[in-house]
Protein backbone atom coordinates (compact mmCIF):
# COMPACT_ATOMS: atom_id res chain seq x y z
CA UNK A 1 0.00 0.00 0.00
CA UNK A 2 3.04 2.23 0.14
CA UNK A 3 3.57 3.13 -3.51
CA UNK A 4 1.40 6.08 -4.45
CA UNK A 5 1.30 6.50 -8.16
CA UNK A 6 -1.64 7.52 -10.32
CA UNK A 7 -3.30 5.10 -12.72
CA UNK A 8 -0.83 4.40 -15.48
CA UNK A 9 -1.14 6.55 -18.57
CA UNK A 10 -0.87 5.83 -22.27
CA UNK A 11 -1.04 2.34 -23.76
CA UNK A 12 -0.64 0.74 -20.37
CA UNK A 13 -3.99 1.92 -19.10
CA UNK A 14 -5.84 0.84 -22.24
CA UNK A 15 -5.60 -2.70 -21.00
CA UNK A 16 -8.58 -4.40 -19.48
CA UNK A 17 -8.86 -3.66 -15.83
CA UNK A 18 -8.17 -7.14 -14.56
CA UNK A 19 -4.59 -7.05 -15.71
CA UNK A 20 -2.39 -7.33 -12.65
CA UNK A 21 -1.51 -4.39 -10.46
CA UNK A 22 1.06 -6.47 -8.62
CA UNK A 23 -1.83 -8.56 -7.38
CA UNK A 24 -1.19 -12.13 -6.40
CA UNK A 25 -4.46 -12.76 -4.65
CA UNK A 26 -6.54 -15.86 -5.17
CA UNK A 27 -8.94 -14.08 -7.50
CA UNK A 28 -6.21 -13.86 -10.07
CA UNK A 29 -4.48 -17.13 -9.40
CA UNK A 30 -7.07 -19.33 -11.09
CA UNK A 31 -7.23 -17.40 -14.33
CA UNK A 32 -4.20 -19.12 -15.78
CA UNK A 33 -3.85 -18.87 -19.52
CA UNK A 34 -6.59 -16.29 -19.90
CA UNK A 35 -4.37 -13.82 -18.08
CA UNK A 36 -2.26 -12.99 -21.12
CA UNK A 37 -0.87 -9.53 -21.63
CA UNK A 38 -2.93 -7.61 -24.13
CA UNK A 39 -0.38 -6.29 -26.59
CA UNK A 40 -0.64 -3.29 -28.82
CA UNK A 41 -1.93 -5.23 -31.82
CA UNK A 42 -4.76 -6.77 -29.85
CA UNK A 43 -5.58 -3.36 -28.47
CA UNK A 44 -5.70 -1.87 -31.94
CA UNK A 45 -7.86 -4.73 -33.16
CA UNK A 46 -10.31 -4.19 -30.36
CA UNK A 47 -10.42 -0.48 -31.20
CA UNK A 48 -11.19 -1.27 -34.84
CA UNK A 49 -13.75 -3.82 -33.75
CA UNK A 50 -15.51 -1.27 -31.62
CA UNK A 51 -15.54 1.22 -34.48
CA UNK A 52 -17.04 -1.35 -36.83
CA UNK A 53 -19.71 -2.56 -34.45
CA UNK A 54 -20.55 1.00 -33.39
CA UNK A 55 -20.90 2.07 -37.02
CA UNK A 56 -23.19 -0.86 -37.75
CA UNK A 57 -25.29 -0.36 -34.61
CA UNK A 58 -25.67 3.36 -35.21
CA UNK A 59 -26.99 2.62 -38.69
CA UNK A 60 -29.39 -0.02 -37.37
CA UNK A 61 -30.55 2.40 -34.71
CA UNK A 62 -31.78 4.79 -37.43
CA UNK A 63 -34.24 2.11 -38.52
CA UNK A 64 -35.50 1.58 -34.99
CA UNK A 65 -37.21 4.97 -35.20
CA UNK A 66 -38.00 5.09 -38.92
CA UNK A 67 -40.29 8.11 -38.99
CA UNK A 68 -38.14 10.62 -37.06
CA UNK A 69 -35.05 9.38 -38.90
CA UNK A 70 -36.78 9.77 -42.22
CA UNK A 71 -37.93 13.30 -41.43
CA UNK A 72 -34.47 14.34 -40.33
CA UNK A 73 -32.99 12.84 -43.48
CA UNK A 74 -35.55 14.61 -45.66
CA UNK A 75 -34.72 17.98 -44.10
CA UNK A 76 -31.00 17.32 -44.50
CA UNK A 77 -31.45 16.20 -48.11
CA UNK A 78 -33.39 19.34 -49.01
CA UNK A 79 -30.94 21.60 -47.21
CA UNK A 80 -28.10 19.97 -49.14
CA UNK A 81 -29.91 19.68 -52.49
CA UNK A 82 -30.74 23.40 -52.68
CA UNK A 83 -27.13 24.61 -52.67
CA UNK A 84 -26.32 21.66 -54.90
CA UNK A 85 -28.83 22.84 -57.51
CA UNK A 86 -27.73 26.45 -57.20
CA UNK A 87 -24.19 25.30 -57.67
CA UNK A 88 -25.07 23.44 -60.86
CA UNK A 89 -26.93 26.54 -62.09
CA UNK A 90 -23.82 28.62 -61.46
CA UNK A 91 -21.69 26.07 -63.18
CA UNK A 92 -23.87 26.35 -66.29
CA UNK A 93 -23.87 30.14 -66.23
CA UNK A 94 -20.11 30.19 -65.79
CA UNK A 95 -19.83 27.73 -68.63
CA UNK A 96 -22.03 29.79 -70.92
CA UNK A 97 -20.48 33.13 -70.08
CA UNK A 98 -17.08 31.54 -70.57
CA UNK A 99 -18.04 30.71 -74.12
CA UNK A 100 -19.69 34.01 -74.85
CA UNK A 101 -16.71 35.97 -73.64
CA UNK A 102 -15.14 34.61 -76.82
CA UNK A 103 -16.64 37.30 -79.05
CA UNK A 104 -16.42 40.88 -77.92
CA UNK A 105 -16.46 43.09 -81.02
CA UNK A 106 -14.98 46.37 -82.03
CA UNK A 107 -17.10 48.56 -84.31
CA UNK A 108 -15.04 50.79 -86.61
CA UNK A 109 -17.07 53.81 -87.75
CA UNK A 110 -15.39 54.96 -90.94
CA UNK A 111 -14.93 58.59 -92.04
CA UNK A 112 -18.20 59.76 -93.56
CA UNK A 113 -16.34 61.18 -96.51
CA UNK A 114 -14.77 57.85 -97.37
CA UNK A 115 -16.03 56.58 -100.74
CA UNK A 116 -17.66 53.17 -100.89
CA UNK A 117 -14.77 51.54 -102.79
CA UNK A 118 -12.31 52.82 -100.17
CA UNK A 119 -14.49 51.31 -97.44
CA UNK A 120 -14.52 48.02 -99.32
CA UNK A 121 -10.72 48.12 -99.68
CA UNK A 122 -10.32 48.99 -96.00
CA UNK A 123 -12.39 46.01 -94.91
CA UNK A 124 -10.26 43.75 -97.15
CA UNK A 125 -7.16 45.17 -95.51
CA UNK A 126 -8.62 44.32 -92.11
CA UNK A 127 -9.17 40.75 -93.29
CA UNK A 128 -5.42 40.40 -93.77
CA UNK A 129 -4.65 41.34 -90.18
CA UNK A 130 -3.54 38.42 -88.04
CA UNK A 131 -5.02 39.76 -84.79
CA UNK A 132 -8.61 39.60 -86.00
CA UNK A 133 -10.82 36.53 -86.12
CA UNK A 134 -13.61 37.94 -88.27
CA UNK A 135 -14.38 41.10 -90.24
CA UNK A 136 -17.77 42.27 -91.50
CA UNK A 137 -18.46 45.35 -93.60
CA UNK A 138 -21.76 47.15 -93.13
CA UNK A 139 -21.95 49.69 -96.01
CA UNK A 140 -23.75 53.01 -95.76
CA UNK A 141 -26.64 51.55 -97.74
CA UNK A 142 -26.89 48.43 -95.61
CA UNK A 143 -26.80 50.58 -92.50
CA UNK A 144 -29.59 52.76 -93.79
CA UNK A 145 -31.59 49.75 -94.84
CA UNK A 146 -31.22 48.27 -91.42
CA UNK A 147 -32.21 51.56 -89.82
CA UNK A 148 -35.30 51.76 -91.97
CA UNK A 149 -36.24 48.23 -91.17
CA UNK A 150 -35.85 48.67 -87.43
CA UNK A 151 -37.31 52.18 -87.13
CA UNK A 152 -40.14 51.83 -89.65
CA UNK A 153 -39.22 55.19 -91.25
CA UNK A 154 -39.20 53.79 -94.75
CA UNK A 155 -39.04 57.17 -96.39
CA UNK A 156 -36.40 58.65 -94.17
CA UNK A 157 -34.44 59.85 -97.23
CA UNK A 158 -37.22 62.22 -98.11
CA UNK A 159 -36.22 64.37 -95.14
CA UNK A 160 -32.48 64.08 -95.65
CA UNK A 161 -30.72 64.94 -98.84
CA UNK A 162 -28.10 62.25 -98.34
CA UNK A 163 -27.41 59.13 -96.26
CA UNK A 164 -26.09 60.38 -92.88
CA UNK A 165 -24.77 57.00 -91.72
CA UNK A 166 -21.12 56.03 -91.91
CA UNK A 167 -19.96 52.69 -93.21
CA UNK A 168 -19.09 50.39 -90.33
CA UNK A 169 -16.58 47.58 -90.18
CA UNK A 170 -17.27 45.20 -87.30
CA UNK A 171 -14.23 43.18 -86.29
CA UNK A 172 -13.86 40.35 -83.84
CA UNK A 173 -10.46 40.25 -82.09
CA UNK A 174 -8.58 36.99 -81.64
CA UNK A 175 -7.19 37.88 -78.22
CA UNK A 176 -9.97 38.58 -75.72
CA UNK A 177 -7.81 39.72 -72.81
CA UNK A 178 -9.17 42.98 -71.50
CA UNK A 179 -5.82 44.78 -71.81
CA UNK A 180 -5.10 43.66 -75.35
CA UNK A 181 -8.66 44.48 -76.38
CA UNK A 182 -8.30 48.11 -75.43
CA UNK A 183 -4.82 48.25 -76.95
CA UNK A 184 -6.25 46.95 -80.21
CA UNK A 185 -9.12 49.40 -80.02
CA UNK A 186 -6.64 52.30 -79.71
CA UNK A 187 -4.52 51.05 -82.57
CA UNK A 188 -7.56 50.78 -84.82
CA UNK A 189 -8.72 54.21 -83.75
CA UNK A 190 -5.44 55.68 -85.07
CA UNK A 191 -6.08 54.40 -88.60
CA UNK A 192 -6.82 57.31 -91.00
CA UNK A 193 -9.97 55.67 -92.42
CA UNK A 194 -11.45 55.23 -88.94
CA UNK A 195 -13.42 58.02 -87.37
CA UNK A 196 -14.16 56.12 -84.19
CA UNK A 197 -13.44 52.62 -82.86
CA UNK A 198 -15.90 51.43 -80.21
CA UNK A 199 -15.20 48.39 -78.08
CA UNK A 200 -18.51 46.70 -77.63
CA UNK A 201 -17.95 45.23 -74.17
CA UNK A 202 -20.65 46.59 -71.95
CA UNK A 203 -22.71 43.44 -72.10
CA UNK A 204 -19.69 41.24 -71.37
CA UNK A 205 -19.05 43.29 -68.27
CA UNK A 206 -22.69 43.11 -67.29
CA UNK A 207 -22.70 39.38 -67.66
CA UNK A 208 -19.54 38.92 -65.66
CA UNK A 209 -20.77 41.14 -62.84
CA UNK A 210 -24.02 39.19 -62.85
CA UNK A 211 -22.02 35.98 -62.58
CA UNK A 212 -20.01 37.45 -59.72
CA UNK A 213 -23.20 38.40 -57.91
CA UNK A 214 -24.72 34.98 -58.50
CA UNK A 215 -21.57 33.36 -57.12
CA UNK A 216 -21.79 35.46 -54.00
CA UNK A 217 -25.49 34.75 -53.50
CA UNK A 218 -24.92 31.02 -53.84
CA UNK A 219 -22.07 31.22 -51.35
CA UNK A 220 -24.18 33.04 -48.75
CA UNK A 221 -27.23 30.81 -49.20
CA UNK A 222 -24.99 27.74 -49.17
CA UNK A 223 -23.44 28.84 -45.88
CA UNK A 224 -26.88 29.42 -44.34
CA UNK A 225 -28.11 26.03 -45.47
CA UNK A 226 -24.94 24.36 -44.19
CA UNK A 227 -25.61 26.01 -40.84
CA UNK A 228 -29.13 24.61 -40.84
CA UNK A 229 -27.74 21.14 -41.57
CA UNK A 230 -25.47 21.52 -38.53
CA UNK A 231 -28.38 22.57 -36.34
CA UNK A 232 -30.64 19.76 -37.54
CA UNK A 233 -27.99 17.09 -36.96
CA UNK A 234 -27.00 18.66 -33.64
CA UNK A 235 -30.57 18.71 -32.40
CA UNK A 236 -31.28 15.16 -33.50
CA UNK A 237 -28.16 13.92 -31.73
CA UNK A 238 -29.05 15.91 -28.63
CA UNK A 239 -32.43 14.14 -28.47
CA UNK A 240 -30.73 10.80 -29.03
CA UNK A 241 -28.31 11.49 -26.16
CA UNK A 242 -31.24 12.45 -23.94
CA UNK A 243 -33.05 9.20 -24.72
CA UNK A 244 -29.96 7.11 -23.98
CA UNK A 245 -29.06 8.81 -20.73
CA UNK A 246 -29.41 5.64 -18.62
CA UNK A 247 -27.15 3.70 -20.90
CA UNK A 248 -24.52 6.45 -20.80
CA UNK A 249 -24.60 6.56 -17.01
CA UNK A 250 -24.22 2.80 -16.69
CA UNK A 251 -21.42 2.76 -19.25
CA UNK A 252 -19.52 5.49 -17.41
CA UNK A 253 -20.04 3.67 -14.13
CA UNK A 254 -18.39 0.52 -15.46
CA UNK A 255 -15.43 2.42 -16.88
CA UNK A 256 -16.36 3.79 -20.29
CA UNK A 257 -14.11 6.61 -21.49
CA UNK A 258 -15.57 9.80 -22.90
CA UNK A 259 -14.60 8.81 -26.41
CA UNK A 260 -16.20 5.39 -26.06
CA UNK A 261 -19.44 7.02 -25.01
CA UNK A 262 -19.23 9.62 -27.77
CA UNK A 263 -18.51 7.22 -30.61
CA UNK A 264 -22.05 5.96 -31.37
CA UNK A 265 -23.35 9.51 -31.58
CA UNK A 266 -20.54 10.61 -33.86
CA UNK A 267 -21.40 7.67 -36.12
CA UNK A 268 -25.06 8.64 -36.04
CA UNK A 269 -24.03 12.09 -37.31
CA UNK A 270 -21.89 10.44 -39.96
CA UNK A 271 -24.79 8.32 -41.23
CA UNK A 272 -27.21 11.24 -41.25
CA UNK A 273 -24.70 13.30 -43.23
CA UNK A 274 -23.90 10.50 -45.66
CA UNK A 275 -27.44 9.31 -46.33
CA UNK A 276 -28.80 12.88 -46.43
CA UNK A 277 -26.15 13.83 -48.99
CA UNK A 278 -26.82 10.77 -51.16
CA UNK A 279 -30.53 11.61 -51.23
CA UNK A 280 -29.66 15.25 -52.00
CA UNK A 281 -27.49 14.05 -54.88
CA UNK A 282 -30.45 12.07 -56.24
CA UNK A 283 -32.68 15.16 -55.92
CA UNK A 284 -30.18 17.23 -57.90
CA UNK A 285 -29.65 14.67 -60.65
CA UNK A 286 -33.38 14.00 -61.07
CA UNK A 287 -34.14 17.73 -61.19
CA UNK A 288 -31.48 18.17 -63.86
CA UNK A 289 -32.94 15.33 -65.91
CA UNK A 290 -36.36 16.97 -65.69
CA UNK A 291 -35.20 20.42 -66.79
CA UNK A 292 -32.52 19.45 -69.27
CA UNK A 293 -34.84 19.27 -72.31
CA UNK A 294 -36.61 22.64 -71.85
CA UNK A 295 -33.36 24.36 -70.88
CA UNK A 296 -31.68 22.87 -73.92
CA UNK A 297 -34.45 24.21 -76.15
CA UNK A 298 -34.22 27.64 -74.57
CA UNK A 299 -30.49 27.95 -74.83
CA UNK A 300 -30.35 26.58 -78.36
CA UNK A 301 -32.24 29.69 -79.47
CA UNK A 302 -29.06 31.62 -78.72
CA UNK A 303 -26.35 29.08 -79.06
CA UNK A 304 -26.09 25.94 -81.08
CA UNK A 305 -23.84 23.59 -79.19
CA UNK A 306 -25.18 23.71 -75.65
CA UNK A 307 -25.17 20.82 -73.25
CA UNK A 308 -26.51 21.16 -69.70
CA UNK A 309 -23.67 20.76 -67.21
CA UNK A 310 -24.44 18.14 -64.54
CA UNK A 311 -22.75 17.58 -61.19
CA UNK A 312 -20.09 15.24 -62.55
CA UNK A 313 -17.88 12.93 -60.52
CA UNK A 314 -15.82 15.43 -58.57
CA UNK A 315 -18.75 17.65 -57.61
CA UNK A 316 -20.88 14.65 -56.64
CA UNK A 317 -18.08 13.52 -54.39
CA UNK A 318 -17.77 17.02 -52.94
CA UNK A 319 -21.50 17.17 -52.21
CA UNK A 320 -21.35 13.87 -50.35
CA UNK A 321 -18.12 14.88 -48.61
CA UNK A 322 -19.67 18.14 -47.42
CA UNK A 323 -22.72 16.23 -46.15
CA UNK A 324 -20.56 13.80 -44.19
CA UNK A 325 -18.41 16.58 -42.73
CA UNK A 326 -21.46 18.58 -41.65
CA UNK A 327 -22.98 15.45 -40.08
CA UNK A 328 -19.79 14.68 -38.16
CA UNK A 329 -19.35 18.28 -37.09
CA UNK A 330 -22.98 18.66 -36.01
CA UNK A 331 -22.66 15.49 -33.94
CA UNK A 332 -19.42 16.74 -32.40
CA UNK A 333 -21.08 19.96 -31.32
CA UNK A 334 -24.02 18.16 -29.69
CA UNK A 335 -21.83 15.55 -28.05
CA UNK A 336 -19.34 18.10 -26.75
CA UNK A 337 -22.13 20.11 -25.16
CA UNK A 338 -24.28 17.38 -23.65
CA UNK A 339 -22.28 14.24 -22.90
CA UNK A 340 -19.98 15.66 -20.25
CA UNK A 341 -22.92 16.65 -18.14
CA UNK A 342 -24.24 13.10 -17.90
CA UNK A 343 -22.52 11.44 -14.97
CA UNK A 344 -23.63 8.44 -12.91
CA UNK A 345 -25.59 9.45 -9.81
CA UNK B 1 -6.85 -2.11 -0.43
CA UNK B 2 -9.29 0.65 0.55
CA UNK B 3 -7.96 3.34 2.84
CA UNK B 4 -9.66 6.48 4.15
CA UNK B 5 -7.54 9.05 6.04
CA UNK B 6 -9.51 11.76 7.82
CA UNK B 7 -11.91 12.05 4.93
CA UNK B 8 -14.67 14.66 4.96
CA UNK B 9 -17.22 15.31 2.27
CA UNK B 10 -19.27 18.46 2.12
CA UNK B 11 -21.78 18.78 -0.73
CA UNK B 12 -22.02 22.15 -2.45
CA UNK B 13 -25.24 22.94 -0.53
CA UNK B 14 -23.16 22.93 2.65
CA UNK B 15 -24.29 19.63 4.10
CA UNK B 16 -21.55 17.49 5.67
CA UNK B 17 -22.17 13.94 4.43
CA UNK B 18 -18.93 12.53 5.87
CA UNK B 19 -16.86 13.91 8.74
CA UNK B 20 -13.31 12.91 9.44
CA UNK B 21 -13.71 9.27 8.42
CA UNK B 22 -10.67 6.98 8.74
CA UNK B 23 -10.51 3.24 8.22
CA UNK B 24 -8.73 0.73 6.08
CA UNK B 25 -9.84 -2.49 4.50
CA UNK B 26 -7.21 -5.08 3.62
CA UNK B 27 -6.94 -6.87 0.35
CA UNK B 28 -9.35 -9.78 0.32
CA UNK B 29 -11.30 -8.50 3.31
CA UNK B 30 -15.10 -8.26 3.41
CA UNK B 31 -17.02 -5.71 5.49
CA UNK B 32 -20.46 -4.17 5.95
CA UNK B 33 -21.12 -0.47 6.05
CA UNK B 34 -24.21 0.36 8.09
CA UNK B 35 -25.96 3.41 9.47
CA UNK B 36 -29.27 5.18 9.36
CA UNK B 37 -30.61 6.57 6.15
CA UNK B 38 -28.63 9.70 5.28
CA UNK B 39 -25.67 8.62 7.40
CA UNK B 40 -23.32 8.88 4.42
CA UNK B 41 -23.02 5.26 3.22
CA UNK B 42 -23.67 6.01 -0.45
CA UNK B 43 -21.40 9.02 -0.29
CA UNK B 44 -18.55 6.87 1.00
CA UNK B 45 -18.98 4.41 -1.89
CA UNK B 46 -19.19 7.28 -4.40
CA UNK B 47 -15.84 8.59 -3.16
CA UNK B 48 -14.29 5.20 -3.90
CA UNK B 49 -15.84 5.21 -7.39
CA UNK B 50 -14.73 8.80 -7.97
CA UNK B 51 -18.34 9.75 -8.60
CA UNK B 52 -17.63 12.37 -5.97
CA UNK B 53 -14.38 13.73 -4.64
CA UNK B 54 -13.39 14.16 -0.99
CA UNK B 55 -13.50 17.70 0.39
CA UNK B 56 -10.72 16.92 2.86
CA UNK B 57 -8.52 13.94 3.67
CA UNK B 58 -7.24 11.18 1.46
CA UNK B 59 -8.92 8.18 -0.15
CA UNK B 60 -6.59 5.58 -1.59
CA UNK B 61 -7.23 2.36 -3.46
CA UNK B 62 -4.47 -0.21 -3.88
CA UNK B 63 -2.07 2.39 -2.52
CA UNK B 64 -2.98 5.04 -5.08
CA UNK B 65 -4.22 8.40 -3.86
CA UNK B 66 -7.46 9.05 -5.75
CA UNK B 67 -6.95 12.81 -5.58
CA UNK B 68 -4.20 12.39 -8.15
CA UNK B 69 -6.52 10.88 -10.75
CA UNK B 70 -7.55 13.27 -13.48
CA UNK B 71 -10.91 13.09 -15.20
CA UNK B 72 -9.29 11.02 -17.95
CA UNK B 73 -7.99 8.47 -15.44
CA UNK B 74 -11.39 7.82 -13.89
CA UNK B 75 -12.64 5.20 -16.41
CA UNK B 76 -9.51 3.09 -15.92
CA UNK B 77 -9.88 3.37 -12.16
CA UNK B 78 -13.51 2.24 -12.34
CA UNK B 79 -12.60 -0.82 -14.38
CA UNK B 80 -10.88 -2.39 -11.36
CA UNK B 81 -14.02 -1.99 -9.28
CA UNK B 82 -17.37 -3.73 -9.56
CA UNK B 83 -20.48 -1.97 -8.28
CA UNK B 84 -23.98 -3.15 -7.47
CA UNK B 85 -26.71 -0.64 -6.78
CA UNK B 86 -30.12 -1.03 -5.26
CA UNK B 87 -31.69 0.43 -8.37
CA UNK B 88 -29.71 -2.15 -10.31
CA UNK B 89 -29.50 0.04 -13.44
CA UNK B 90 -30.02 -2.73 -15.96
CA UNK B 91 -30.72 -1.68 -19.54
CA UNK B 92 -34.03 -2.95 -20.81
CA UNK B 93 -33.27 -2.42 -24.49
CA UNK B 94 -30.98 -5.48 -24.61
CA UNK B 95 -30.71 -9.05 -23.41
CA UNK B 96 -29.38 -10.29 -20.09
CA UNK B 97 -26.23 -11.40 -21.91
CA UNK B 98 -25.62 -7.96 -23.40
CA UNK B 99 -26.19 -6.29 -20.04
CA UNK B 100 -23.54 -8.43 -18.40
CA UNK B 101 -21.19 -8.07 -21.39
CA UNK B 102 -21.19 -4.26 -21.26
CA UNK B 103 -18.13 -3.81 -19.00
CA UNK B 104 -16.17 -6.26 -21.18
CA UNK B 105 -17.09 -4.44 -24.39
CA UNK B 106 -15.99 -1.21 -22.76
CA UNK B 107 -12.68 -2.71 -21.67
CA UNK B 108 -12.08 -4.04 -25.19
CA UNK B 109 -12.24 -7.81 -24.79
CA UNK B 110 -12.72 -9.87 -27.95
CA UNK B 111 -16.03 -11.58 -28.69
CA UNK B 112 -14.92 -15.09 -27.86
CA UNK B 113 -13.47 -14.04 -24.53
CA UNK B 114 -16.61 -12.05 -23.76
CA UNK B 115 -18.85 -15.08 -24.40
CA UNK B 116 -16.84 -17.24 -22.01
CA UNK B 117 -16.64 -14.67 -19.24
CA UNK B 118 -20.28 -13.61 -19.41
CA UNK B 119 -21.45 -17.24 -19.21
CA UNK B 120 -19.11 -17.89 -16.30
CA UNK B 121 -20.52 -14.86 -14.46
CA UNK B 122 -24.14 -15.81 -15.21
CA UNK B 123 -23.41 -19.33 -14.08
CA UNK B 124 -22.11 -18.04 -10.74
CA UNK B 125 -25.35 -16.19 -10.05
CA UNK B 126 -27.37 -19.16 -11.31
CA UNK B 127 -28.98 -17.47 -14.30
CA UNK B 128 -27.08 -18.99 -17.20
CA UNK B 129 -30.32 -20.30 -18.73
CA UNK B 130 -31.78 -16.76 -18.92
CA UNK B 131 -29.04 -15.12 -20.95
CA UNK B 132 -31.21 -14.50 -24.01
CA UNK B 133 -34.14 -12.95 -22.12
CA UNK B 134 -34.81 -9.28 -21.66
CA UNK B 135 -34.14 -8.42 -17.99
CA UNK B 136 -37.52 -6.72 -17.76
CA UNK B 137 -39.13 -10.17 -17.82
CA UNK B 138 -37.19 -11.28 -14.71
CA UNK B 139 -38.12 -10.99 -11.04
CA UNK B 140 -36.55 -8.35 -8.78
CA UNK B 141 -34.26 -10.92 -7.19
CA UNK B 142 -33.15 -12.19 -10.57
CA UNK B 143 -32.53 -8.65 -11.81
CA UNK B 144 -30.39 -7.99 -8.75
CA UNK B 145 -28.37 -11.11 -9.55
CA UNK B 146 -27.89 -9.91 -13.13
CA UNK B 147 -26.59 -6.65 -11.68
CA UNK B 148 -24.15 -8.66 -9.57
CA UNK B 149 -23.05 -10.72 -12.57
CA UNK B 150 -22.33 -7.46 -14.43
CA UNK B 151 -20.34 -6.17 -11.45
CA UNK B 152 -18.09 -9.23 -11.25
CA UNK B 153 -17.81 -10.25 -14.91
CA UNK B 154 -14.45 -8.53 -15.34
CA UNK B 155 -13.11 -9.99 -12.08
CA UNK B 156 -12.65 -6.68 -10.27
CA UNK B 157 -10.24 -6.35 -7.36
CA UNK B 158 -12.88 -4.55 -5.35
CA UNK B 159 -16.62 -5.17 -5.21
CA UNK B 160 -18.89 -2.45 -3.82
CA UNK B 161 -22.61 -2.84 -3.19
CA UNK B 162 -25.09 -0.17 -2.14
CA UNK B 163 -28.20 -1.62 -0.50
CA UNK B 164 -28.06 -4.73 -2.68
CA UNK B 165 -30.87 -6.38 -0.73
CA UNK B 166 -33.05 -3.29 -0.35
CA UNK B 167 -36.16 -4.64 -2.04
CA UNK B 168 -35.71 -8.33 -1.32
CA UNK B 169 -37.29 -10.63 1.22
CA UNK B 170 -35.03 -12.22 3.86
CA UNK B 171 -34.55 -15.50 1.98
CA UNK B 172 -33.48 -13.74 -1.24
CA UNK B 173 -31.30 -11.38 0.79
CA UNK B 174 -29.45 -14.31 2.31
CA UNK B 175 -28.94 -15.76 -1.13
CA UNK B 176 -27.46 -12.52 -2.43
CA UNK B 177 -25.18 -12.26 0.61
CA UNK B 178 -23.96 -15.77 0.04
CA UNK B 179 -22.93 -14.72 -3.48
CA UNK B 180 -20.85 -11.88 -2.06
CA UNK B 181 -19.24 -14.23 0.44
CA UNK B 182 -18.33 -16.55 -2.38
CA UNK B 183 -16.62 -13.80 -4.39
CA UNK B 184 -14.80 -12.79 -1.24
CA UNK B 185 -13.56 -16.36 -0.83
CA UNK B 186 -11.98 -16.01 -4.27
CA UNK B 187 -10.01 -13.02 -3.00
CA UNK B 188 -12.13 -10.04 -3.98
CA UNK B 189 -12.25 -7.18 -1.48
CA UNK B 190 -15.93 -6.60 -0.71
CA UNK B 191 -17.68 -3.62 0.90
CA UNK B 192 -21.47 -3.73 1.27
CA UNK B 193 -23.56 -0.77 2.39
CA UNK B 194 -26.83 -1.81 3.99
CA UNK B 195 -29.19 -0.73 6.74
CA UNK B 196 -30.46 -4.29 7.20
CA UNK B 197 -28.95 -4.74 10.67
CA UNK B 198 -30.66 -8.07 11.24
CA UNK B 199 -28.93 -9.50 8.20
CA UNK B 200 -25.57 -8.01 9.18
CA UNK B 201 -25.75 -9.42 12.66
CA UNK B 202 -26.11 -12.94 11.27
CA UNK B 203 -22.92 -12.57 9.23
CA UNK B 204 -19.45 -13.06 10.70
CA UNK B 205 -17.92 -9.98 9.14
CA UNK B 206 -16.48 -6.67 10.22
CA UNK B 207 -19.04 -3.86 10.41
CA UNK B 208 -18.33 -0.16 9.87
CA UNK B 209 -21.08 2.01 11.28
CA UNK B 210 -21.74 5.58 10.22
CA UNK B 211 -23.77 8.06 12.20
CA UNK B 212 -24.36 11.56 10.84
CA UNK B 213 -21.30 11.14 8.66
CA UNK B 214 -19.03 10.01 11.50
CA UNK B 215 -17.58 6.54 11.74
CA UNK B 216 -18.59 5.36 15.22
CA UNK B 217 -17.44 1.78 14.95
CA UNK B 218 -15.02 0.23 12.59
N1 LIG C 1 -25.61 14.98 -4.46
C1 LIG C 1 -25.90 15.43 -3.22
N2 LIG C 1 -26.01 16.75 -3.00
C2 LIG C 1 -26.28 17.23 -1.76
N3 LIG C 1 -26.45 16.46 -0.70
C3 LIG C 1 -26.35 15.14 -0.84
C4 LIG C 1 -26.07 14.56 -2.12
N4 LIG C 1 -26.02 13.20 -1.96
C5 LIG C 1 -26.26 12.98 -0.65
N5 LIG C 1 -26.47 14.14 0.02
C6 LIG C 1 -26.73 14.26 1.46
O1 LIG C 1 -25.65 13.67 2.14
C7 LIG C 1 -26.12 12.91 3.25
C8 LIG C 1 -25.64 11.48 3.11
O2 LIG C 1 -26.32 10.89 2.03
P1 LIG C 1 -26.03 9.39 1.58
O3 LIG C 1 -24.58 9.25 1.43
O4 LIG C 1 -26.89 9.12 0.40
O5 LIG C 1 -26.55 8.58 2.83
P2 LIG C 1 -27.03 7.06 2.92
O6 LIG C 1 -26.59 6.37 1.67
O7 LIG C 1 -26.33 6.54 4.14
O8 LIG C 1 -28.48 7.08 3.08
C9 LIG C 1 -27.63 13.04 3.24
O9 LIG C 1 -28.00 14.03 4.19
C10 LIG C 1 -27.95 13.50 1.87
O10 LIG C 1 -29.07 14.34 1.89
MG1 LIG D 1 -27.73 5.40 0.24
Amino acid sequence: MANREPVKRGAERQRPADKPVADTSAAHAHKGAAKHRVDFVAEFKSWIRHHKSTARQSLQRLWLTPLPSFMTLAVLAIALALPGLMFVGLKNINHLSGEWKGDPRISLYLQKTLPAEEAERFSQKMLLRTDLAAVELVTKEQGLHEFQRISGFSDVLEFLDKNPLPAVVVVQPLDNQKASLSALQQALNELPEVEDAVLDMVWVERLSSFVRLANRVVLVLGALLALSVLLVVGNTIRLSIESRKDEIQVAKLVGATDSWVKRPFIYTGFWFGLIGAVIAWLFVEISLLLISTPVGQLVSLYQTDFELQRLGFIDSLSLIGVGVLLGLFGARLAVGRHLREIEPQ
Amino acid sequence: MIKFDNVSKRYPEGHDALRDVSFSLNRGEMAFLTGHSGAGKSTLLKLIMLMERASRGQVSIAGQDLAQFSRDDIPYHRRRIGVVFQNHQLLFDRSVFENVALPLHISGYDEEDIGKRVRAALDKVGLLHKEKLNPITLSTGEQQRIGIARAIVHKPQVLLADEPTGNLDPALSEEIMRLFMEFNLHGTTVLIATHDLALVSRMPYRTLTLDQGRLING
